[in-house]
C-alpha cells in the first residue's frame, strides 16, 4: 500500500491508501474530513470540490497518490479559527444552501471563481456554476450568496490596499 | 411591542447553517463505528428473470470478505416483506394486489436493480470485488417497461396474483352526474397526455448503518430518512421483528429527500439484520448510479381527461381516466399517490360541479415508483391546467378571464369539492391578480412582437393552482386506506435556567426547522432564540414522530409543539399564582412574564422554570415538579396552499431551445414564519417543477434497461438552465390550526410544469401547434415546429 504525503489544510498529512484510492476517499476515510462530498460517480455533480494547489478540482476525480507532495484545500480549511470566511457569510445572509450537501463543493468552486474574477456578473457566476449540483436552491439564492461575498471581498480588498 | 427580530415573520438567519458551511454537518456516511464493514449489493442486471441458482462459495472465500447472504438465508431467519402504507380498493370494494417484497429477492428478480445478495467484508472495495465472484444462473423472462407494455392482452405478467399487472382499478366521484353533464356541454375539451417518470436525485445519496450491540441486544440503524420512527415500526414490526424498545433509528443530517427518503427501503433492513448476524457494524452507502436504479422514482402517468363546458365557459364537469405505474412491487405509499393525493385535486381552485376519475395502477418491470415532491398532486394540476388552456381555446376565451369565471368565489369559504376535500381558505383572484401584475402579462404581446423582429417565438403560460397539505386527520385517512396515522409530535422541555429544548417528530432535510421552530418557541415563550434548540431524528430522543412530507412539518408538526407550548404555559401559570400569591386565573403570560393581572407583580419565565426544577416554594399536593410537555396534534383537515405561477419563454425556431425568460410565483401559504425560508423552498420546488418541463425524463428502454441510469444521462437542473425566480406571497390564514400555516414545500414543483409547457404551447400557437409534452427538449420542440410547419404547407 503506498503512503502519500500532502498538506491538508495548512497541515502535513498522511495516509497508506490503495493504487485506486480516490482523494475524496483518502480525504473521507482516512483523514476525517467528512465536509468534502460525494454525490455522485460520474464526475458531474461538484459536491467533492477541493483546492489542489491552489485550483479547484473535483476531488473524485483524482486519485490519492497523484497529489503526493501537494497542497490541498478543503471546506474545513476556510474557517481555521472558526471565523467564517466573506464567502460562508454570504451564503448564510443570502440562504445559499438547504440541505448542506452540495455546499462545500459550492463554496470551494465559487472560492476559486472569485480569485480570478472578483468581479463577476451573474450569467458568469451561473455559468462558472455548471459543475456543481444543487437539487434544493434552485440556485437562485446560490447566485446571490456568490454576488454578495464578491462585493464584499472587493471591498475588503480596496480597504487593505 | 415591535415586532421580534427572531421571531414569527422575521427572515431570521439559519441556525443550522455554520456547520455544513464549515464542513461539520454530519451525514450517514460521516459516520463510522468501531469494527465497522462494509456492505455491498449485489443487484439484477435482467429486469425480469427467474433465480435459477446463486453460488456465493467463491465470494465467501474472497479476501476480506466476512459473509455474504441472499434472500434464502432471510428466509431462513423469518425476515418479511416491506410493508405498503394503504390499502386501496378496486372500484368493487375488493382490494388491491398486494405482492410480496422481500429485501433479497425470492426465486425471481423483477427490475434492473433488485437486489440479489450483499456482501459483507472489511472494506468496501473488498465486498465489492467479491460480488463479481457470485455466480447467478438467470433464466429471463419478458418483461414490461411501460404503462403501455403492462396494459396489452396477452401481457407478460410480473405477479401472478395480478392478471393484467392491474394492481387495483379504482374510481372517485359521481359518475353519474358527471355522465349527465357532458350530455348538456356546449362544448367539451378533451388532452391526452403523459405525466414523464421521474428520478428525485436528493443530492446525498442514500446510505444506511446498522449496529448491533450483544451485550443489550439492541439494534441501532442509522439511515437516510425523512421519517426515522415509520422506519422503526415498518422494519421492526414487519420486516425484523425487533420490538421498539430495542431498536433506535437516527436520520442525522439528510441531503435532501424530496420524498424518496421516506420509504423504508431494502437496505436498511439488510444492514440492520446483517449487523445482527455478524456482530458488527455493516454500512452501505449507495453510488449515484446505485441510487438511479433503486431510489424510487416519481409521476409516470398517462391520462385522458375531457372537460365539459356551457355556452358561457363554466365548467360543468371533469371526466379523467388515468393509468398510473407503480413499478415491480409496492413501494410504501406507492398506492395512494395516484389516488388520493391526485383525483382529490382535481376540482383545482373551480367550482366544476360534478368530477368523476377512475385510475388504474399496473406494474412494471421497473423501480418502485413512489412520492416525489409534490406527488399527486403536480399529476392533477398539470392535467387540469393544461385542460384549461385547451378550453380556453375550443371557447375562445381568454386564458385568464375563463380561470376567474371559474374561481371559487372569496365568500364560498369552506368549500365542499365534489372530490372529497373541504377547502378552507383562499383569495385566488388575489394571487391571480398579484401575478399577472408581477409578471407583466398586460405588456405580453409588445415583448412578443419585439422577439418576432429577433426571429424569435416568445410565449407566456400561466396556472392557476391549489394543493392540499398536512394530510389528515388519522380516522378519516384510516377509513380511506391508510395504515398510519397522520398526527405528529413534540415535546417542549425547559430546563430549570429557563432554556428550552424542543423534541419534534418532523425531520430538517433542508426545509430549516431548526430555525423556523425555534421561531415560534422564541415567540411564543418569550425567551431569546439562542436558548432554543430543535432536536430531530432520533427515536432515542423523541417520543414518537410521522416525519416529514407533504408539505406537513409547519402545519401538523409546529402546532404540536403549539399545543405543548400551551401545556407548559398553563403549568407555569400555576406555578406563577403560587409564587405570587394569586389566583391562577389573574395569572396573564406575556413577553416572557406571568405577571398578576392590573398589578406590577410577575414572574420571569425563567424564574419559574426554576422553582419547577427546585421546588422548595411549590404546590406540591397539586402540581407535580418539572416543566417538560408532550402533545400529539392530529389536524381535523388538510391545508390548501395554492396560487399562481406565470412563465414565460422564448423559443428559437430554427433549434428549438427554449429559453425560460421569465418564472413569477405568487403563493398563498398561509402565514409566513420565516419569508427567507419560505422564498427558498419555493426557489428549489420551482426549478424540480421546471426541470419536469424542460429537461427531466426517465427512460426505460424496450427491455426494461434503464438508459437514463446516471448523471450523464438524466438531466438534472444546472445554475445556467434556470431563469430568476419572482416569488412573493399572499396570506391567507389556514382556519384550522392555531398558526393559521399552510405549507410551502411543494407549492413550486406543483405550480410551475403547466405554466411552463403553457407558455410553450403559447409561443408556438402561431404555427398551429397545440401540444407539447414534458419534457420539451429541444428534440421535441423543434419536431413539433417542423410538423406544423409540413402540415400548414400541405393545407
Amino acid at each position: 500500500m503506498p503512503n502519500v504525503s500532502l498538506t491538508v489544510n495548512g497541515k502535513p498529512a498522511s495516509a497508506d491508501v490503495d493504487n485506486r484510492t480516490l482523494l475524496v476517499q483518502m480525504l473521507r476515510e482516512k483523514l476525517g474530513l467528512t465536509g468534502t462530498h460525494v454525490g455522485c460517480d460520474t464526475s458531474q455533480c461538484g459536491a467533492c470540490v477541493v483546492h489542489i494547489n491552489g485550483r479547484s478540482v473535483k476531488s473524485c476525480t483524482v486519485l490519492a497518490v497523484q497529489c503526493a507532495g501537494a497542497d490541498v484545500m478543503t471546506v474545513e480549511g476556510l474557517a481555521p479559527d472558526g471565523k467564517l470566511h466573506p464567502l460562508q457569510e454570504a451564503f448564510r445572509d443570502n440562504h445559499g444552501l438547504q440541505c448542506g450537501f452540495c455546499t462545500p463543493g459550492m463554496l470551494m468552486s465559487a472560492l476559486d471563481l472569485l480569485k480570478n474574477n472578483p468581479n463577476p456578473n451573474e450569467h458568469q457566476v451561473r455559468h462558472w456554476l455548471e459543475g456543481n449540483l444543487c437539487r434544493c436552491t434552485g440556485y437562485q439564492n446560490i447566485v446571490k450568496s456568490i454576488l454578495a461575498a464578491a462585493a464584499t471581498m472587493r471591498g475588503g480588498r480596496a480597504a487593505a490596499e | 411591542m415591535a415586532p421580534r427580530d427572531d421571531g414569527i415573520g422575521a427572515s431570521v438567519r439559519r441556525k443550522e447553517d455554520f456547520r455544513f458551511l464549515t464542513g461539520r454537518g454530519m451525514y450517514t456516511d460521516d459516520i463510522n463505528r468501531p469494527g465497522q464493514l462494509s456492505a455491498y449489493i449485489l443487484r439484477s442486471p435482467y429486469p425480469h428473470a427467474e433465480l435459477v441458482r446463486i453460488d456465493t462459495s467463491k465470494a465467501a472465500q474472497a479476501k476480506g470478505v466476512v459473509a455474504v447472504f441472499t434472500g434464502a438465508d432471510m428466509a431462513k431467519d423469518n425476515v418479511g416483506g416491506l410493508p405498503c402504507g394503504w390499502l386501496i380498493k378496486f372500484k368493487d370494494g375488493s382490494p388491491m394486489k398486494e405482492p410480496p417484497h422481500p429485501p433479497l429477492a425470492q426465486g425471481r428478480v423483477r427490475y434492473v436493480g433488485d437486489q440479489v445478495a450483499v456482501v459483507i467484508a472489511e472494506t468496501r472495495e473488498a465486498a465489492r470485488d467479491a460480488a463479481e465472484l457470485i455466480d447467478v444462473e438467470y433464466k429471463p423472462l419478458p418483461a414490461i417497461a411501460t404503462i403501455d407494455d403492462a396494459i396489452k392482452p396477452g401481457a407478460a405478467q410480473i405477479w401472478d396474483i395480478a392478471p393484467g399487472n392491474t394492481c387495483y382499478d379504482w374510481e372517485l366521484g359521481d359518475k353519474g352526474a358527471v355522465d349527465t353533464a357532458f350530455k348538456k356541454a356546449h362544448k367539451v375539451a378533451k388532452i391526452e397526455l403523459v405525466n414523464n417518470r421521474l428520478i428525485p436525485n436528493a443530492m446525498e445519496p442514500r446510505a444506511a448503518l446498522g449496529d448491533f450491540d450483544p451485550a443489550s441486544g439492541d439494534y441501532t440503524l442509522y439511515t437516510t430518512s425523512q421519517n426515522p420512527h415509520v422506519i422503526r415500526l415498518l422494519m421492526g414490526a414487519f420486516v425484523l421483528h425487533i420490538p421498539e424498545s430495542k431498536l433506535r433509528v437516527f436520520a442525522p443530517d439528510v441531503g435532501g429527500g424530496f420524498g424518496s427518503k421516506i420509504y423504508h427501503y431494502a437496505e436498511e433492513a439488510i444492514v440492520t439484520w446483517a449487523a445482527g448476524k455478524v456482530k458488527r457494524p455493516v454500512k452501505w452507502t449507495a453510488d449515484r448510479s446505485e441510487s438511479f436504479m433503486s431510489d424510487a422514482h416519481g409521476r409516470d402517468h398517462v391520462t385522458r381527461a375531457e372537460l365539459a363546458l356551457d355556452k358561457d365557459g363554466k365548467f360543468l364537469a371533469l371526466r379523467v381516466s388515468t393509468l398510473a405505474n407503480l413499478g415491480a412491487y409496492l413501494s410504501t405509499f406507492s398506492t395512494c399517490i395516484p389516488t388520493y393525493l391526485y383525483a382529490t385535486l382535481l376540482a383545482g381552485v373551480y367550482t366544476t360541479p360534478a368530477i368523476y376519475c377512475e385510475v388504474r395502477a399496473v406494474f412494471t418491470n421497473t423501480v418502485p415508483v413512489d412520492a416525489y415532491r409534490g406527488a399527486g398532486r403536480p399529476e392533477a394540476t398539470y392535467l387540469l391546467e393544461r385542460l384549461v388552456d385547451v378550453a380556453a381555446r375550443e371557447t375562445n376565451m381568454d386564458r385568464v378571464e375563463i380561470r376567474r369565471r371559474n374561481f371559487i368565489p372569496n365568500d364560498a369559504f369552506p368549500y365542499q369539492t365534489p372530490v372529497a376535500l373541504q377547502y378552507d381558505s383562499g383569495n385566488y383572484h388575489a394571487t391571480l391578480d398579484q401575478a399577472l401584475k408581477a409578471a407583466d402579462w398586460a405588456g405580453f404581446e409588445k415583448r412578443r412582437a419585439e422577439a418576432k423582429a429577433r426571429g424569435k417565438l416568445r410565449g407566456i403560460g400561466v396556472s392557476t393552482y391549489i394543493e392540499a397539505c398536512g394530510i389528515a386527520p388519522s380516522n378519516i385517512a384510516g377509513a380511506l386506506g391508510a395504515r398510519a396515522g397522520l398526527f405528529e409530535t413534540a415535546e417542549v422541555r425547559v430546563h430549570p435556567t429557563g432554556t428550552v429544548t424542543v423534541f419534534t417528530g418532523c425531520h430538517s432535510h433542508g426545509q430549516g426547522h431548526e430555525t423556523t421552530y425555534a421561531q415560534l418557541v422564541a415567540e411564543g415563550l418569550g425567551i431569546p432564540i439562542e436558548n432554543v434548540e430543535v432536536v430531530h431524528g432520533d427515536t432515542a430522543k423523541i417520543p414518537f414522530g410521522m416525519g416529514t412530507y407533504g408539505s406537513r412539518s409547519l402545519a401538523v408538526g409546529g402546532t404540536a409543539i403549539v399545543k405543548a407550548m400551551d401545556k407548559v404555559i398553563k403549568k407555569g401559570k400555576k406555578i406563577a399564582a403560587h409564587l405570587l400569591e394569586a389566583a391562577e386565573a389573574d395569572i396573564e403570560f406575556k413577553d416572557g412574564k406571568f405577571a398578576v393581572a392590573g398589578t406590577d407583580k410577575s414572574k420571569a419565565f425563567g424564574e419559574i422554570s426554576l422553582a419547577a426544577y427546585v421546588p422548595h416554594n411549590y404546590p406540591l399536593e397539586e402540581l407535580e415538579p418539572g416543566l417538560d410537555e408532550t402533545a400529539f396534534y392530529d389536524p381535523k383537515n388538510f391545508t390548501f396552499p395554492a396560487g399562481c405561477h406565470i412563465a414565460e419563454v422564448e423559443v428559437d425556431p430554427d433549434t428549438g431551445v427554449t429559453q425560460l425568460v421569465k418564472f413569477t410565483a405568487v403563493d398563498d401559504v398561509g402565514r409566513v414564519i420565516n419569508p427567507m425560508i419560505v422564498e427558498g423552498q419555493v426557489h428549489g420546488g420551482v426549478a424540480q417543477g421546471i426541470g419536469q418541463a424542460l429537461l427531466e425524463r426517465c427512460v426505460y428502454d424496450s427491455n426494461g434497461q434503464l438508459l437514463s441510469g446516471s448523471m450523464m444521462d438524466y438531466t438534472m437542473p444546472r445554475a445556467d438552465d434556470l431563469p430568476p425566480i419572482s416569488v412573493a406571497t399572499h396570506t391567507t390564514l389556514c382556519t384550522h390550526n392555531p398558526l393559521g400555516v399552510k405549507g410551502c414545500g411543494e407549492v413550486g414543483s406543483i405550480g410551475s410544469p403547466p405554466a411552463v409547457i403553457n407558455a410553450i404551447v403559447d409561443a408556438l400557437s402561431p404555427l398551429g401547434v397545440r401540444d407539447i409534452s414534458m419534457p420539451a427538449t429541444p428534440q421535441r420542440v423543434w419536431q413539433a415546429i417542423q410538423g406544423a410547419q409540413t402540415r400548414q404547407a400541405a393545407e
